[in-house]
Parts: structure tokens; C-alpha cells; sequence
């Protein structure tokens, strides 16, 4: 009896750690796959010139459109996120209770919103364009990738501002500061750490996504100059020249596919050291 | 003075209040724009000729959308199938046996695997796992696969869903007061036997949960599948077919939608119905959540 149990226990250990091993194998081998194929391909030329002839024929250049299409893209739609995300949660948590029906209420709304696919904010940006007139553009790809990062960040700016100790907000009142005083001097402040790993985050899905602005942004071979220009993003580099038949321009999307990652990998230490170090100017 | 400042404190307050309710509302901007704009091939089609006739002809003005939704439920199951014994064992280990080191180093990890874009996997999908299903899995059983095949796209979303339904598991387990741990212990039963009878029992609303949230990520992700599926439209019968989920329909299709009539309202409508499912999943899965919270407390 004590063997059977013995057995058993192991045989289900041995399953946990082999599918443990199946997880972090896959990441390993996600990562090493993107290196190997990306290092490959990547050059100096790669990254500092646009291509030449057409990204989905033309057999020189580089993904320089790709890049700054993706980083200006991505920009823009995160300082517009900030700009709505901050306020939104400062007023829940700070204007109004912070379990009033109405913040509940915007955080059901946000946590749908969250779990919408981006396929789903591609296509109703596209209809949302088609009805004001805009082309597939920078301005509409913004427009997407701002709606689909807002859940994001406003779901995390919220957790760090409702984890701020009630004594730190009755002293700042008490002391005669008003609510809007309190949220953005002394909240705003505390919560530092949390609103820039937020807005991190919120970036690194924001440029990673190829699914909303397949239809807003559309794509080009140049360096976006305004609004109303098409732009290229890094996503739909690898998408697009992954499907050709020649090898140079496959090797565009794997130098793509290599800059995209070490980007989100980037972010996210970044989020973990900047988090660690803002920590120490907290009040407990 | 002081009249000022409370003044600009009211101001703020509407402005924000202003701001607040226009992100609230989005959901239901974008609810309604999509039943609007799925309207028309409503009118034209009934919804019974919609769901469950396989006819997709967007010329001769046929949308029977059964081989797209079979296509969805086939990648979305099969990847469930794959990634829930996977995931809960990981979560298990990690929460009851893994040494301190790895528990902290598996945090990162997990970050990492779930920050990773779409594409990404779908790179990795066309170079390793279609490869791999087309050469040893396909000629196993005696048949032949391009690769491209519902089996390729559920492991590269089963893949993708592992650190969502990893982590929330983990919390679940971690949300057990350790008296339950140690009073079966201390009865004699071993560590396997109180992960068995006792933790799994009192987690098991949280790890459905946490599937359910798995699975409405895998349910309307796009880019990797579009890359590996296959995008045949027919209804598949085995793994190894190729299958054409629904965001894939609406991924590939928007360049032609505008010239053909009703073809845009009927991609509207698919994503309509990716809104209502991923929405039901979502309450389905904070229910059950908020339930776990509040007998916790």
C-alpha cells in the first residue's frame, strides 16, 4: 500500500516536471528559433535603410520603415492611452469610492474590453474609418492600437492606484490639498513604479499586435512623414514577407521577427529594473 | 484662493468623469456598430442559413459560416485538450514542489512567454511546429498533411495559453490557506494525496476559471493561427486537415470585402459573434473568480 502510494506519487511528479519542462522548452525554443533565424539575416544595412523595390519583391534594403513605422505608431497610440487611461484611474479610485457601483462598473467595462480579440478592434476601427472617411493610415492605425492598449493600461494604473494606503490620502486631505491636488502630486507620485510598468506593458502589446493594425494602417515602403500616410509596422513586416517565395525578403521578416522580440524582451526587463528602483521613494 | 483651487478640483471632476465614461462606454460603441453594421447580411440570410450551412460563396451571395465556426470550435478544443493537463500539472509542481529558485525564476519566464506577439509564434509555428507535423506526426499514422492543419495551430495556441492559465492557477493554489495543507498532512496523508483530495477539490472553480480565460485568448487570436491553420474552407474532419477559424476569415478577407455587396457585413457579423463569445467567457470566468475572492476574505 505505502509503495502504490510511493509509485503514484512519483509517476505524477514525473508528469509535472516533464510538463514543466514542455513550457519552458517551448519558450527556449521560441526565442532560440527567432535568434537563429533572425542573427542570420540581420545587418547593418537591415536595420538603417527601407527596401528597395517593393518589401514584398524587391530584393534589397532593409525594415527601417518597419521600425520607426512601429515605434512612431506605437508612441503616439501610448501617450494617447496614458492620457485617458491615468485620468479614468485616478477618478475611480479618487473621485469616487473605490468600490462605488460606477467604478465597478468601468472596471466590468474595461475588464471586457481587455479580452476583446484584436481581430475584433481591427475590424471595427476599419468600419469606424470607413464612416469618417479616413484612409488606412498612421492616424488609423493609431486610433486602433489606442482602443486596444487602453484596457490594458487602465486595468494595471488601477491596481497600483487602489494598493496607495488610505492614512496617505486622509493626511493629503487633511493637510487641505483638494482631490485633484491629492491624485496627481501625491498619487500620481506614489504609484510611479506601477503607472510605468503599466505603460510598458501596454506598449509592448501595442507594438507586438499585427491583428488591428492590419487593417488601419495598411503598409509601405517609406518612413511614415504624417498622419494620413500608410505605415509600416513591424508585425506586418514578418506577416507580409514571411509569405514570399524568395529567400532575401523571408530574411527581412526574420531580422523583423529578431528586432520585435528583442524589443519585448527589452520592455520587460526594463519594467523589472525601473520597478525595482522606484520602489525605494515609496511611502509604506 | 482656496475658492480656485476647488474650483479647478471641480473641473477636473467633470473633465474626468467625462473621459471616464467615454472609455466605459467603448464597449458598447463597438457592441453596437457591429450589430449595425452586421445588419444587412442578417436581413439577406437568415441566421439558421448563417450558422449552419457551409456554403460560402461571397460572389453568389451565399455566407453559411458552419465551416468557419467548425474550424474555430476544432483548433480552440483541441488546443484546450492539449494545454490543460499541461498547464495544471506546471502549476502544481510550481506551487507545491519546485524549489524557491525555480518558483522565482519561472515568474520571469512566464512573463516573457506571454509577452511574446502573435507573430512570433506564428514564425515559430511555420519553422518548427508545421515542419514537425508535416514530417514525423502526419507519416506516424499513415497520412499525408502539408503541415498546415488544425494540429499545427492548436499546439502553437496551446503554447500561447500556457502562461495565462499557468499564473492564475498558481494564484488559486496560493489562495488555499496552508492549514488545509497541514491538517492533511498531519492526518498522514502524502503531499500527491493532499494535492488530490484536498487542494485540487477546493481549487477547482479557480482553475476552471483560469481555462476559461485560456481558451477566450485562444478563441480569438488571429495572426498565429492565420499563419499556421491552413485556411481551407471546408469543414475539417481529422486534426490533420487544414482548418479556417473565424478571426482568420476576417484577417484575410478585408482587402476584397469592400467591392463584393453584404461580404463586409458578413465579416462583421464573425467578429460580432468573437465579441459575444469572448464577453460570455469573460463573465463566465470573473464570476467564478470573484466568487473564490470572496469566500477567501
Amino acid at each position: 500500500m505505502t509503495s502504490r502510494k510511493k509509485i503514484e506519487e512519483l509517476f505524477f511528479k514525473c508528469l509535472m516536471v516533464l510538463s514543466l519542462l514542455a513550457v519552458m522548452g517551448s519558450l527556449v525554443l521560441i526565442i532560440g528559433t527567432v535568434i537563429y533565424k533572425g542573427a542570420g539575416s540581420m545587418s547593418l544595412d537591415m536595420i538603417t535603410s527601407t527596401p528597395e523595390g517593393g518589401y514584398y519583391l524587391g530584393k534589397k534594403g532593409g525594415i527601417l520603415n518597419a521600425i520607426a513605422g512601429s515605434l512612431i505608431l506605437t508612441g503616439i497610440a501610448t501617450v494617447a492611452a496614458i492620457a485617458l487611461a491615468l485620468p479614468l484611474a485616478l477618478y475611480i479610485n479618487l473621485y469616487r469610492a473605490r468600490r462605488s457601483r460606477f467604478a465597478e462598473m468601468v472596471r466590468l467595462s474595461m475588464d471586457f474590453l481587455w479580452g476583446i480579440p484584436s481581430i475584433v478592434y481591427g475590424a471595427f476601427g476599419f468600419s469606424v474609418m470607413i464612416f469618417l472617411g479616413i484612409r488606412a493610415s498612421l492616424l488609423g492605425g493609431i486610433i486602433a492600437v489606442t482602443l486596444l492598449i487602453i484596457p490594458i493600461m487602465a486595468r494595471a494604473i488601477d491596481e497600483a492606484v487602489s494598493l496607495v494606503p488610505r492614512e496617505l490620502l486622509d493626511s493629503s486631505y487633511s493637510l487641505g490639498a483638494t482631490r485633484f491636488e491629492a491624485a496627481f502630486k501625491i498619487v500620481v507620485r506614489q504609484c510611479l513604479p506601477g503607472i510605468v510598468s503599466a505603460v510598458l506593458i501596454a506598449f509592448g502589446r501595442g507594438i507586438g499586435d499585427a491583428a488591428s493594425v492590419l487593417f488601419t494602417a495598411g503598409f509601405s515602403d517609406r518612413i511614415p512623414l504624417s498622419l494620413s500616410e500608410p505605415a509600416a509596422t513591424l508585425p506586418l513586416a514578418i506577416f507580409f514577407q514571411l509569405g514570399t517565395p524568395f529567400p532575401e525578403v523571408r530574411d527581412r521578416a526574420y531580422a523583423s521577427a529578431l528586432i520585435l522580440t528583442v524589443i519585448i524582451l527589452a520592455l520587460s526587463i526594463t519594467a523589472r529594473v525601473l520597478a525595482s528602483r522606484f520602489n525605494r521613494h515609496i511611502i509604506k | 484662493m482656496a475658492g480656485k483651487r476647488s474650483i479647478r478640483d471641480a473641473r477636473a471632476g467633470r473633465l474626468m468623469f467625462f473621459m471616464t465614461s467615454a472609455c466605459a462606454l467603448i464597449v458598447v460603441f463597438m457592441a453596437a456598430g457591429l450589430l449595425i453594421k452586421s445588419f444587412p447580411v442578417l436581413r439577406a440570410n437568415s441566421p439558421a442559413q448563417i450558422l449552419f450551412s457551409d456554403s460560402w460563396s461571397p460572389l453568389k451571395g451565399e455566407f453559411g459560416m458552419l465551416a468557419f465556426i467548425a474550424g474555430t470550435v476544432w483548433v480552440t478544443g483541441l488546443s484546450a485538450l492539449i494545454a490543460m493537463p499541461v498547464s495544471l500539472f506546471s502549476a502544481i509542481y510550481l506551487s507545491e514542489y519546485a524549489p524557491s529558485w525555480l518558483r522565482k525564476i519561472s515568474r520571469p519566464f512566464m512573463d516573457v512567454l506571454a509577452g511574446i506577439p502573435s507573430v512570433v509564434f506564428g514564425v515559430w509555428g511555420i519553422l518548427i511546429i508545421v515542419p514537425l507535423v508535416r514530417d514525423c506526426i502526419a507519416p506516424f499514422f499513415g497520412v499525408y498533411s502539408s503541415g498546415y492543419s488544425i494540429l499545427a495551430a492548436s499546439i502553437v495556441l496551446a503554447v500561447m495559453v500556457f502562461p495565462i492559465i499557468i499564473q492564475i492557477t498558481i494564484e488559486v493554489f496560493h489562495s488555499i490557506p496552508g492549514e488545509l495543507r497541514d491538517a492533511s498532512l498531519s492526518l498522514g496523508a502524502t503531499k500527491w494525496q493532499t494535492i488530490k483530495l484536498v487542494l485540487l477539490r477546493k481549487a477547482l472553480p479557480g482553475i476552471i476559471a483560469a481555462n476559461v480565460l485560456g481558451f477566450s485568448r485562444a478563441f480569438g487570436e488571429t495572426m498565429a493561427v492565420l499563419m499556421v491553420a491552413g485556411n481551407i474552407p471546408a469543414i475539417p474532419h481529422s486534426p490533420l486537415d487544414a482548418g479556417y477559424p473565424l478571426p482568420a476569415l476576417i484577417a484575410n478577407n478585408y482587402g476584397e470585402m469592400l467591392s463584393i455587396p453584404l461580404y463586409d457585413s458578413a465579416l462583421m457579423l464573425a467578429a460580432l459573434v468573437l465579441f459575444l463569445i469572448v464577453i460570455m467567457f469573460n463573465l463566465l470566468s470573473r464570476y467564478i473568480l470573484s466568487r473564490i475572492n470572496l469566500r477567501a476574505a
